[in-house]
């Protein structure tokens, strides 16, 4: 009598396509969501919401991003500063302004403050934009979930 | 001479083990730096230091907000030019603003009652959204109905 072996022949395939398929949506559904453009987002910064807030229809001109956490430290961009020592970094905003055939009126101020910052700081702040030049600004907020 | 046919002894397959291996790789990629992040939006407002010129009010109706808040920063009353008084209640406020405008939007940003919020220097950034979000508009649905575009802050009250 003939006993067939097993594992002699044949050799043990999986069938890949469905786990292939699957790893593809995957990275397309990431690909798809993944969002590069948060630079300017700080993650210590707990926005306060807003049922009114709406993404703007159109980008604004020259935004130059201040995020103010709770403790009244200004992180812009790389820079961390305080409202008495912003002043050198927003003259440096305004050189590149200039470089641009730019005024500091042409500029968005954008100000993401923490929503348990204190209100005074974001008037000294704006009070300190102010004195440079700037006039337009921007408060961020998040939007509420109804 | 015996030559080999492929469709006899050699199958055509492909070799997918360093395509997965880079698949793979790419998808850790973005799963590690997928954020879910919330819609954030944007209240605009114009302040040239020393009030600037500006456009008149046409509806000759400047609303002077004053929010007072606690030791906590926390809002414990919201006046109206100095006279009428809301508690901590922005819903009291939109029906007074609803109120004063008609419901009517603003024909340009430019134009329209302007209000000053003053506010003690503690009170809490949360709140003076409120008091933002109060004042600019209500949501009817999914629509925004716009009720006063000008806004802008009173000197910061410096703590003693």
């Amino acid at each position: 009598m003939k006993v067939r072996k097993i594992f002699d022949t044949k050799i043990a395939e999986l069938d890949m396509t469905a786990m292939i398929d699957m790893v593809f949506q995957l990275i397309i559904f990431f690909m798809v969501l993944i969002n590069f453009a948060q630079d300017d987002q700080n993650d210590k910064i707990k926005l306060p919401a807003s049922e009114l807030a709406k993404p703007a229809d159109s980008p604004l001109t020259f935004p130059i991003t201040l995020n103010l956490d709770s403790t009244s430290t200004i992180y812009i961009g790389a820079s961390i500063a305080t409202v008495d020592s912003i002043a050198p970094l927003l003259r440096t905003e305004i050189s590149l302004l200039t470089s641009r055939n730019q005024t500091p009126k042409d500029a968005n101020i954008v100000i993401r403050a923490h929503r348990n910052a204190s209100g005074g700081m974001v008037q000294d702040l704006i009070k300190k934009c102010q004195e440079l030049g700037f006039e337009k600004f921007v408060l961020r907020v998040r939007e509420e979930t109804l | 001479m015996k030559y080999a046919t492929k469709s006899s002894s050699q199958k055509g397959e492909l070799q997918l083990t360093s395509m997965i291996d880079v698949i793979f790789l790419l998808l850790i990629f973005f799963v590690m730096t997928f954020k879910i992040a919330a819609q954030e939006g944007d209240f605009n407002i114009k302040m040239p230091i020393g009030g600037g010129p500006g456009s008149a009010d046409s509806t000759d109706l400047p609303i002077k907000l004053r929010l007072r808040a606690n030791a906590d920063g926390e809002l414990v009353d919201i006046v109206v030019n100095d006279s009428l008084t809301f508690g901590n209640d922005w819903t009291k406020l939109r029906g007074y603003i609803l109120n004063v405008t008609g419901g009517n939007a603003p024909p340009t940003p430019e134009e329209g009652p302007e209000v000053e919020i003053d506010l003690d220097y503690n009170l809490r950034y949360e709140h003076v959204i409120g008091a933002v979000t109060a004042v600019t508009g209500q949501r009817l649905g999914d629509e925004v109905k716009r009720l006063v575009e000008r806004i802008k802050f009173a000197p910061p009250r410096k703590p003693q």
